[in-house]
C-alpha cells in the first residue's frame, strides 16, 4: 500500500499581528475588532505560492540534493503565478528533479492540494507534492484576518513509509461556497450559515465515511482529525457529526497562522505526522466543491523533516506594520520612485539557455582541480589552472554558505528597502554575490551563516512576468548552534 | 618585459570644463569648453590633430555611441577617432590610446577627450545602467555605493577595525576633499564640511552616507599628446611626461574563486606594481608627490591607500586620520577635491585627475598649488570591487 516516505512545511516568517490590522481598520470595520488575536503567517514580498511550496518539498527532500528517485511531481495551488507555463516545471528546475519526470498542476478549488496528494498515492511510483497558497484579500475584510500564507509537501512512495494510506473518499458538487474569476483578483463569498449548513455539514461527512470505509475503520478509530476551516469550532461539528471523537479534533492553527488555503490541510496533515505516535490514525479532509478525505496510520518510522511545521512557526518574527502588509500584496499604490521604472523584462532564451543556473543554482566543478564556481563557463576560473571544458554541474541550493561582504542599500529600489545583498561564500569552494532577504538592518554582519532560499527575484508588472533565483537568508539553525557553542 | 612608455609622449596641452549640475550644457558644450581649454594651452590648430580618443560610458542619456558625437562637436578634420569605454575607468582608455598611439609613430599628435552627461535623469545618483540579458536575472539588486560599502565590512572583519573608527576615518577622507575642492574654481562641491555632517548625515549604503559619496556630475576634459621632440619643436619647455600608464582587468578571479577578502582592489595591485616598475618607482611612499585616487566613495580611497602600496596593509585608516593625504600631509591626495568634489562625470574622471596633476606639475594650480611635485599618479577604476577594470598611471617631469 503507498505511503507517505516524507514530509516537510513552510510558513515565511513574517507574522502579522491581527491586531495591528483590526486598529488600522476600526474607523471602516469595527465589527472586526473581536476577531485582533493572534497573529497570520505573511508572506515577504518575494515569496509566493510556488516559492513556499518549493521550501516545503525542501523540507520534505533533505539536504541531500541527488533527487534523481523522484519520478513525478504535482504542485498544487490556487494561486500558482502562472496560469498557462506549467508552474510545477518551475518547480521541478528549482528543486534539480529529472527531465524525465511527469510534472503537473493540481488546482481550481480549496481541496486541490489533498486531491493531488490522494493521485499521487493512487498513481505509484515516488511522487513530490509540493502545495503552497498565498491569497489575498481586500482591506478590511473578514479574509485579511483569516488568511495565512504557507505551504507543505509530502514524498510519497509504493511501501507506507511515514504514514500508510488506508483509504480515500472524494465527493464533488458544484457548490459555490465562494470564487475567484479569472482576473487574479479576490474571493466573492456567500453567505456563512449557508456555507456551513447546507455545504460542509453535508458534503464533507461522506467524503470522510467513505475513507474510512475503504480503510475498514470506524470514526472512533480516529486519533488525529485535520479538517481546515476559518469557522469557529467546524471540525469539532463534524467530528461531532461523525463520530470521531472529540480529543482527535486537531489545533487548525488559526491562531499562529491563519488558514493557507489549499496547503491547510497538507499542512494540518504534516502537523499531525509530526505528533503522531506509531499506530496512530490520521483523518484529513478538506473542503472544496465537495471534498477530499484521506485517511492513514502513522508508522514511526520514515523520514521527519528538519523543520516541518513546528520548526516553520516557530521561526517567527512578529510584524505590526499593516501597510507594510498591503505593500507586499500589492494593495496601495505606493511611490517607488524613478529607480523602479526600469523595464523587468525576461529575455526568455535566456532564462533557457542558463535555466540550471538561474532556477537550480546549479554552478560548475573542475574535474581536474575539484575547484567549485558559479556560474559553470568553458574556462576554469582557478588560478594558473584555466582548464578548458572541464566542469561538471555542482549544485549549491543546499551547501552551508557565509558572508564575507555586505551592505544595506538604501538608494536602489527595493520593495523592502534597505536591499541587503553581498557576497556569500559556500562551504566546499564557490562564491556568489546575491540578494539577501529576511533581514532587517543590523541582522547582517561578516560571518553570518546563510541558507540558500528560492524566491521571487523581479515582478515584471507590465507583461505579467514572475522572474524567480535565489537568495541567501540567515541560517537561523546555525546561528542558534553556533551561540550554543559560544556559551559552552 | 616591455620597455614601457615613460619619457616617450609629453603633454601638450589639457582642458577641463567646469564639473557640476551643468543644467546649462549638453555633452557637445561640455566637450568644446573642455576642447578650446586644451588647443589653446597646446597651441596647435585642429589640422596638426592626427588622431582622436573619445571617452564617455553612459551612451543612452549621454552623448551616444561610436566616435562621430566628439567628431561633429569639435567639428575636427575627418581624423579617425575611437570611442572607448571602460566602466569609470573610460576617461584613462583614451588617455591611454592617444599616448599609446603617438609612441607607436602612428600619430604626431593625439586628442583624447571624455565626457558625461550625467544631470538628464530626473533622480540623483547614477543612472540605472542597462544590464544585458543574464545578470538581471542573477546579480543582486545593488547600486553602486552598495558594493563599494561591502569594502568596509570585509575590511572591518579582516583587520580588526571598530565600526566607530572606520566610520571616523571615511569621514574624514571627505573631509579633507571638501576642504579641498572648496579650493578649486571648476569643482562641484565647493564647501567645507566637518566630520560631525559627514558622521551624521543620512545613509545611503550601509555604512556610507551622503557625505561618503561623490558627487554626480556632469563634466568633460581633454588632453592633447605628442613626442617630447616635437612639443620641444613647438617652443615648450619643462614638459610633463607619461611615466607609467597601466591597466588591470578582473578576470573573475575576486568574484567567482574563494582567493579574495573582498576587503581590497586585487586590480589595483596588480597595476599599482606594474606602473611603480614602468616608472622606474621603488619607494612610493617617499616618491609619488602627490595622487588623485578614485574615490568613488570614502571607503575606495581609503583601501586605495593601501592598494597603491602607500600605506601599509591594515594602516591605512590610521594614515588618514593622521592627515597623511592631507593638503599639507606627506602625500597630498584628491588636492584638486577628487571624485567627492570636483565631480564625477563618468567618461571625463581619468582625464580629469591628469589635468589636476599636470597643472601642479606645471605649478598652475593656483591657491592649491603644492610645492616641487615631481611624480603625480592617477588611480582610475571602473565596476565594483568583486569585479573592475584598474587604470594607474603616473606622469611627471621630463628626465625625473
Amino acid at each position: 500500500m503507498a505511503g507517505i516516505a516524507a514530509w516537510g512545511a513552510y510558513a515565511p516568517r513574517l507574522r502579522l499581528s491581527r491586531k495591528a490590522v483590526t486598529e488600522a481598520n476600526a474607523w471602516v470595520a469595527p465589527n472586526l475588532k473581536a476577531k485582533g488575536k493572534g497573529e497570520r503567517s505573511m508572506a515577504n514580498w518575494d515569496e509566493d505560492a510556488l516559492t513556499m511550496a518549493v521550501e516545503a518539498a525542501r523540507d520534505a527532500l533533505g539536504p541531500d540534493d541527488d533527487r534523481s528517485h523522484i519520478d513525478s511531481l504535482y504542485f498544487a495551488s490556487t494561486t500558482a503565478p502562472f496560469a498557462d507555463r506549467l508552474n510545477a516545471g518551475i518547480v521541478s528546475a528549482a528543486l534539480t528533479l529529472e527531465k524525465s519526470i511527469a510534472a503537473s498542476d493540481v488546482t481550481g478549488s480549496q481541496r486541490c492540494g489533498l486531491t493531488a496528494l490522494g493521485q499521487a498515492l493512487a498513481a505509484g511510483g515516488t511522487a513530490l507534492v509540493a502545495v503552497g497558497e498565498h491569497r489575498k484579500a481586500r482591506v478590511a475584510s473578514v479574509q485579511e484576518l483569516d488568511f495565512g500564507d504557507g505551504a507543505a509537501a509530502f514524498v510519497v512512495t509504493g511501501g507506507p513509509g511515514a504514514a500508510e494510506l488506508l483509504g480515500r473518499g472524494s465527493v464533488t458538487d458544484d457548490f459555490v461556497d465562494h470564487f475567484r474569476g479569472d482576473d487574479g483578483g479576490f474571493d466573492y463569498y456567500w453567505e456563512e450559515r449557508w456555507i456551513r449548513d447546507e455545504g460542509i455539514v453535508k458534503l464533507v461527512p461522506p467524503a470522510i465515511r467513505r475513507a474510512l470505509e475503504v480503510a475498514g475503520l470506524s470514526p472512533s478509530d480516529v486519533d488525529h482529525f485535520c479538517f481546515p476551516s476559518t469557522f469557529a469550532g467546524m471540525a469539532a461539528t463534524l467530528a461531532r457529526a461523525i463520530g470521531i471523537r472529540s480529543e482527535a479534533v486537531r489545533d487548525n492553527l488559526a491562531a499562529v497562522m491563519g488558514e493557507a488555503g489549499c496547503a491547510h490541510g497538507p499542512i494540518m496533515l504534516a502537523h499531525a505526522l509530526e505528533e503522531a505516535t506509531a499506530g496512530e490514525i490520521i483523518l484529513v479532509a478538506q473542503f472544496g466543491q465537495g471534498a477530499e478525505a484521506l485517511a492513514f496510520r502513522a508508522t514511526g518510522a520514515g523520514r521527519r523533516p528538519a523543520r516541518g511545521v513546528s520548526g516553520a512557526l516557530a521561526d517567527r518574527k512578529e510584524e505590526t506594520n499593516y501597510l507594510k502588509f498591503l505593500a507586499f500584496n500589492g494593495l496601495v499604490e505606493w511611490d517607488k520612485g524613478m529607480r523602479a521604472e526600469k523595464d523587468n523584462k525576461t529575455a526568455l532564451t535566456t532564462l533557457y539557455r542558463n535555466e540550471d543556473m538561474i532556477l537550480g543554482l546549479v554552478g560548475g566543478r573542475c574535474r581536474e582541480t575539484g575547484v567549485v564556481q558559479f556560474p559553470r563557463t568553458r574556462i576554469s576560473v582557478a588560478p594558473n589552472n584555466p582548464a578548458v571544458d572541464t566542469q561538471e554541474p555542482y549544485k549549491f541550493a543546499e551547501r552551508r554558505a557565509s558572508l564575507l561582504s555586505y551592505s544595506a542599500d538604501y538608494l536602489t529600489f527595493s520593495m523592502a528597502p534597505p536591499n541587503h545583498y553581498g557576497m556569500v561564500v559556500f562551504d566546499g569552494g564557490g562564491r556568489i554575490m546575491m540578494d539577501i532577504t529576511d533581514v532587517a538592518p543590523g541582522d547582517v554582519e561578516t560571518g553570518l551563516p546563510v541558507r540558500m532560499v528560492f524566491r521571487i527575484k523581479e515582478i515584471d508588472e507590465k507583461r505579467g512576468f514572475v522572474r524567480y533565483f535565489w537568495k541567501a537568508a540567515p541560517d537561523r539553525a546555525a546561528i542558534a548552534s553556533q551561540a550554543v557553542q559560544a556559551a559552552e | 618585459m616591455p620597455q614601457g612608455i615613460r619619457d616617450k609622449v609629453a603633454i601638450l596641452g589639457m582642458g577641463c570644463s567646469k564639473f557640476g549640475e551643468r543644467w546649462d550644457a549638453g555633452p557637445d558644450d561640455l566637450m568644446v569648453e573642455a576642447y578650446l581649454e586644451a588647443m589653446q594651452d597646446a597651441g596647435v590648430e585642429p589640422t596638426q590633430l592626427d588622431a582622436a580618443w573619445f571617452s564617455t560610458h553612459i551612451d543612452e542619456i549621454g552623448s551616444g555611441k561610436g566616435g562621430t558625437p566628439l567628431s561633429i562637436a569639435l567639428r575636427l578634420p575627418n581624423i579617425a577617432v575611437t570611442r572607448v569605454e571602460n566602466f569609470c575607468a573610460s576617461g584613462s582608455e583614451a588617455f591611454r590610446g592617444a599616448v599609446y598611439a603617438v609612441a607607436a609613430g602612428a600619430a604626431d599628435i593625439a586628442l583624447a577627450v571624455g565626457v558625461e552627461k550625467l544631470k538628464d535623469t530626473g533622480y540623483g545618483g547614477l543612472p540605472v545602467a542597462n544590464p544585458g540579458t543574464l545578470n538581471p536575472q542573477v546579480m543582486p539588486n545593488g547600486s553602486a555605493p552598495g558594493n563599494f560599502a561591502q569594502l568596509a565590512s570585509a575590511y572591518r572583519a579582516k583587520h580588526g577595525v571598530s565600526k566607530d573608527d572606520l566610520k571616523r576615518a571615511i569621514a574624514h577622507v571627505s573631509v579633507k576633499s571638501h576642504a579641498n575642492g572648496a579650493k578649486n574654481p571648476k569643482a562641484h562641491l565647493r564647501k567645507p564640511i566637518t566630520a560631525e555632517q559627514a558622521l551624521n548625515a543620512p545613509l545611503i549604503a550601509e555604512p556610507l552616507g551622503l557625505f561618503d559619496c561623490c558627487g554626480v556630475s556632469d563634466g568633460a576634459a581633454a588632453a592633447i599628446v605628442t613626442t617630447p621632440e616635437i612639443a620641444r619643436s613647438l617652443g615648450k619647455h619643462d614638459l610633463v611626461t607619461v611615466k607609467a600608464l597601466q591597466l588591470s582587468v578582473s578576470n573573475g578571479y575576486e568574484s567567482q574563486y574563494n582567493g579574495w577578502d573582498g576587503s581590497h582592489f586585487h586590480t589595483a595591485r596588480i597595476a599599482a606594481g606594474k606602473a611603480y616598475k614602468e616608472a622606474g618607482i621603488e619607494r612610493p611612499r617617499e616618491q609619488i608627490s602627490m595622487m588623485e585616487v578614485h574615490d568613488c566613495f570614502s571607503i575606495t580611497e581609503l583601501v586605495t591607500m593601501e592598494d597603491l602600496f602607500i600605506s601599509p596593509e591594515g594602516q591605512g585608516w590610521r594614515d588618514v586620520l593622521n592627515g597623511f593625504y592631507d593638503a599639507d600631509g606627506g602625500v597630498p591626495c584628491q588636492i584638486d577635491g577628487g571624485l567627492k568634489c570636483f565631480g564625477h562625470p563618468i567618461g571625463a574622471s581619468g582625464l580629469r585627475m591628469l589635468y589636476e596633476m599636470y597643472l601642479q606639475l606645471q605649478g598652475r594650480a593656483g591657491e592649491r598649488q603644492l610645492s616641487n611635485p615631481v611624480f603625480g599618479m592617477t588611480h582610475n577604476l571602473g565596476g565594483a570591487p568583486a569585479s573592475n577594470v584598474c587604470s594607474v598611471a603616473i606622469i611627471g617631469q621630463e628626465g625625473a
